[in-house]
């Protein structure tokens, strides 16, 4: 009964504003020539390698802008450097929406960053979309309805990790090695809740700082547990001294790498690629560097991208396919919004995302929101390293409702 | 200068500092209580490094912890955003003071290392499963802003809570400085300049390092501590990771640019580790640390005493007397 | 038992990556009279120096050396560009241009390299691995030692390598004796890169190849250098080797992997309380 009061609420309301919306309508940062689109991210600092997404994002933008912009209208892309410091987050937030007076924060980097800036956002009432961290806390349109995340949340990833295992080997022991900080946490959380019951599967957990230089400690404390499934929640060069290290010391275990450190040429070649065959992760990007893309009509567009616009990036490095990926979907969401370039327009048409699809992105993986379903990709595929490149196994697996 | 053209000046400078924030936007008046509460915990480390000669590469740890009383009794206990600071105070003095006491047998490089070990430690500290039940783990703890209080909306003065943070941490900022000043240039500080320059005749002449050494310890502790809860409710959140060891060797940045064993120096050095890197951010978005890096070296080559050693020089040029109480010979290392 | 063995041998093998940096510390300080904590980053920029060679086509051990000569002539130019200006400073100050000259070095290799990892190659051939130790870790392991002997030899037993000493430790009277200073300290600061950059090229392969390779070690080989003594070049690599084994154990069977940092400094640091010089470093005594 209620649901219908509101529906006919809404529909009148909806029917109230048509005329309004044929015309012009901006808030701060829009105007009839230009779009300021405000960015924070790490240039400097630990987490500098990060800062390959600003880059790429600022390229992507270069590019519309040369194509003639968003409805004739030029893109302003403001990034500034955070250092990964929330104090930090929080001073270049405040200065592009009280200074620069942009029209929303796109893809502020890091979860803590995150996490500083999120009650001021909504307080304030711009859009802090697109965020560039797994986290699972940025699907909380009720509480939170000026945040929306972007790529799969690591806890849902991990689950279908869970998953798989409690299908394929339900009576494995299972030894994690995991990164001490949010993104390790929340993925070990999502795992062990993705186990349910059967957490006590889990024999043996190793943490690591990022300050540490190797993990080769850890993969024997884990090895010496004698479990034979191995969920590995590492960054990129750990996940290759994690992978090296197994296959030295002769442990072989199945072996499930998360999302954020799969690329082939930047974590399994230095590891070694014979070293990691059967290797199972999750994907909803094309790998750059994987052979399967090789030909692919969208990669080979990336390329042309990457050597035309930004030409200091590393055509190995994932995070610029990532960075030209979501600066597409903000892209496709500006178009939606017209020539209404209020902040409210910019949340109501990134919740109103319908199967929208960037061909940089896995086949089958597609961005769908709404009011309620604030997480756009909750898509992965299953794929499993061969010794060359990575085969896709079973179905998309959607964690859409 | 007299002492009243220096009582003028400072008068004149604190009426600045209250205009600021009606004529600044209020993203700068946030920025302005970042540069005070830099400058309370550079004064604090200062007051340890500059006139005891303790060298100190963990600040930052004191920082944290003052951070994390802050947040910890806002938001678990309850506890006003005012009541806060001195907790903060008291426990940092405490710890600092213990810390202070093995530090007295460690010298220079090897002191260095104890407190760089403390730096170091913070982080997973502050992650540890064993504690994370009050610091939030690697979550950290978001802390509402507080509201101007109750009586100035009575009497009919209008602020925003950036404007109210910004004069509750300058009239903190102020007593800190005044204490300060008074403990530089009484006994005290006397006596910390001598176990700085000559420990052998400091203890000599009657002396008693140890106690002093350690005092200096906590109460430098203290400063940076205050510092950390203050800069914890003006940003709002708190996590482990954001008190790592490069905030310590950005304290101590903070103070040779600004000036060794100068009480301006600490104002000077919370204006450059506040600002300068985002002039570099700027200048240059591909390498903006290198940019940072050479300022921080051109600083250095211009102003080796730093800037308040320059800003000494210059005035001693034009002229002028003593300024404070304690002149150029003997506050230099 | 056998899991003991293992960690202890990996915590040898980690431990001889934080030696060969301390070593390259302990040489600045013996030559400079301070610590310079832009050795990582000098050591980082001279392997990828070293990596561009191989990837231009030289062979490890030609791009090898070159690297180890770029180095220190690169090392004798930063002292005299860089450090000669601030020479007068007080040592705080001197510190701070390392700092800068630290982040200058990370960001600028950043901006050349890029951040993805690069995998850096090891010239032991699989002969000499054992069990739990690859060929790489003994190896690295063993060039450590060697290089050590190099600096014990030339430090205690050439001309040149007291000269150096007498510069460090009383400037003035040195001169009146007819040691050039300057030139000591320019070359001083030239092999402590040359030191670094074989330090660099050993931990690579290990750890792989990014601008922010070295910052964790270099907190390891800070304190492992202290432990051992700031002016002992064998103290650098007995301390490394302990902190190595002492956070493997700690992590594996005492107190978890979140806090073995923690304890392991602890430790340190109690043991520094005990003996203030380090194990091997020598008291200093000064006249009053």
């Amino acid at each position: 009964m209620k649901s219908r009061l509101v529906t006919f609420a809404g529909l009148l309301a909806l029917a109230l504003a048509m005329p309004v919306a044929a015309q012009k309508k901006y808030d701060a940062g829009a105007s009839d020539k230009e779009i300021k689109i405000g960015n924070t991210n790490p240039y400097s600092g630990p987490a500098s390698a990060y800062g390959a997404i600003g880059k790429s994002i600022a390229a992507y933008f270069r590019m519309v802008n040369e194509r003639g912009g968003i409805n004739g209208r030029r893109i302003n892309f403001v990034t500034y450097d955070d250092g990964y410091s929330p104090p930090k987050t929080v001073e270049m937030v405040r200065k592009l929406v009280e200074q620069d007076e942009v029209l929303l924060v796109f893809q502020p980097l890091g979860t803590p960053s995150n996490t500083a800036i999120q009650k001021y956002m909504n307080g304030k009432k711009v859009p802090q979309l697109f965020v560039a961290t797994g986290a699972t806390k940025w699907n909380d349109p009720k509480h939170f309805p000026w945040t929306m995340g972007w790529q799969p949340n690591y806890q849902t990833e991990a689950r279908i990790y869970a998953k798989h295992i409690l299908d394929t080997k339900p009576n494995a022991k299972i030894a994690v090695l995991y990164q001490n900080d949010d993104y390790g946490k929340d993925y070990l959380k999502g795992f062990e809740d993705g186990l349910g019951a059967k957490k006590n599967m889990i024999v043996a957990k190793a943490s690591y700082e990022v300050s540490e230089p190797t993990v080769d400690s850890q993969i024997l404390q884990l090895k010496s547990s004698g479990a034979d499934v191995f969920f590995n929640i590492t960054t990129p060069k750990f996940a290759a001294q994690a992978i090296r290290a197994a296959y030295d010391t002769g442990w072989k275990p199945t072996h499930y790498l998360n999302n954020v450190s799969n690329s082939v040429g930047s974590v399994l070649k230095p590891a070694g690629l014979e070293k990691a065959v059967g290797v199972i992760t999750s994907a909803y990007l094309k790998d750059p560097t994987d052979k399967r893309w090789a030909n692919d009509a969208a990669m080979k567009t990336w390329r042309e991208f990457m050597a035309k616009y930004n030409p200091e990036g590393d055509l190995s490095d994932p995070f610029n396919v990532y960075g030209y990926t979501v600066a597409a979907t903000l892209e496709q969401v500006l178009k939606q919004c017209g020539d209404t370039l209020t902040r409210e327009n910019v949340m109501k048409q990134a919740a109103s995302l319908k199967r929208f699809r960037v061909d940089t992105m896995l086949p089958g993986i597609s961005i769908t929101t709404s009011p309620s379903d604030f997480a756009p990709i909750e898509a992965v595929q299953l794929e499993r390293f061969n010794g060359q490149q990575f085969e896709l196994f079973g179905e998309v697996i959607s964690a859409e409702q | 200068m007299s002492r009243k053209t220096v009582t003028v000046t400072i008068l004149l400078l604190i009426a600045l500092a209250c205009v600021l924030p009606f004529v600044l936007k209020s993203y700068h008046t946030f920025q302005a209580t970042l540069v005070l509460v830099y400058a309370i915990a550079l004064l604090g480390l200062n007051i340890l490094t500059g006139y005891n000669g303790q060298i100190s590469l963990g600040h930052g740890a004191f920082y944290a912890i003052g951070a994390y009383c802050a947040a910890i009794l806002m938001d678990q206990a309850g506890l006003p955003y005012w009541a806060t600071i001195p907790i903060a105070a008291a426990v940092c003095l405490l710890v600092g003071f213990l810390f202070g006491l093995p530090a007295l047998r460690l010298e220079g490089l090897y002191l260095a290392l104890a407190t760089f070990a403390l730096a170091v430690s913070m982080p997973p500290i502050l992650k540890s499963h064993l504690l994370e039940k009050w610091t939030g783990g690697v979550q950290g703890i978001v802390i509402v802003k507080p509201d101007p209080p109750a009586f100035l909306g009575a009497a009919g003065i209008k602020l925003n809570a950036d404007q109210w943070l910004y004069f509750f941490s300058l009239a903190v900022a102020i007593v800190l400085f005044i204490v300060g000043w008074n403990l530089i240039s009484g006994r005290i500080g006397r006596a910390l300049v001598a176990i700085r320059d000559h420990h052998t005749a400091a203890e000599a002449m009657g002396i008693h390092t140890a106690l002093y050494k350690s005092l200096a310890f906590g109460v430098s502790a203290m400063y940076t501590g205050v510092a950390g809860a203050l800069g914890a409710i003006a940003v709002q959140f708190v996590a482990p990771d954001s008190f790592n060891v490069f905030l310590s060797i950005t304290f101590l940045v903070g103070i040779v640019v600004g000036g060794l064993a100068s009480l301006p120096g600490a104002l000077y050095g919370a204006l450059f580790i506040q600002f300068v890197p985002n002039i570099a951010d700027e200048l240059s978005k591909a390498a903006p640390w290198a940019v940072f890096g050479v300022f921080l070296i051109g600083f250095v080559y211009l102003m080796p005493t730093g800037v308040a050693g320059a800003v000494r020089t210059l005035r001693r040029r034009l002229g002028s007397g003593k300024l404070f109480p304690l002149s150029k010979e003997e506050a230099l290392p | 038992m056998e899991a003991v063995l293992f960690q202890v041998l990996a915590g040898l093998a980690t431990g001889g990556i934080y030696a060969s940096l301390a070593l390259a510390l302990v040489m600045i300080y013996q030559a400079t009279h301070l610590v310079n904590f832009a050795q990582g980053e000098m050591a980082m920029f001279a392997t990828y120096i070293a990596w561009s060679l191989i990837n231009a086509g030289f062979g490890y051990w030609p791009a090898f050396f070159l690297t180890v000569l770029i180095a220190f002539v690169l090392g004798v130019l930063i002292e005299r560009v860089v450090i000669r200006p601030v020479e007068n400073a007080p040592v705080l100050a001197v510190v701070v241009v390392f700092i800068g000259l630290l982040v200058i070095l990370n960001s600028v290799a950043g901006w050349i390299f890029t951040y993805t990892i690069k995998s850096f190659p090891s010239p032991f051939p699989a002969a000499i691995g054992i069990r739990y130790m690859s060929p790489h870790q003994m190896g690295a392991l063993l060039v450590t030692l060697v290089v050590l002997a190099l600096l014990y030899v030339f430090f205690r037993f050439t001309p040149l390598g007291l000269a150096m000493r007498a510069a460090a430790q009383n400037p003035a009277s040195s001169r009146l004796v007819g040691i050039r200073v300057g030139w000591m300290l320019a070359l001083g600061w030239g092999l402590a890169a040359a030191v670094g950059a074989v330090a660099g090229m050993m931990v690579a392969p290990i750890v792989y190849l990014d601008p922010n390779m070295m910052a964790g070690i270099l907190l390891y080989a800070f304190a492992a250098a202290l432990l051992g003594g700031i002016d002992s070049p064998g103290g650098a690599v007995v301390g490394g080797l302990v902190v190595g084994v002492l956070e493997n154990l700690l992590g594996a069977f005492v107190i978890g992997n979140e806090l073995k940092l923690v304890v392991a400094l602890v430790l340190i640091v109690g043991v520094l309380l005990v003996r203030p010089s380090g194990f091997f470093g020598s008291v200093q005594v000064s006249r009053v």
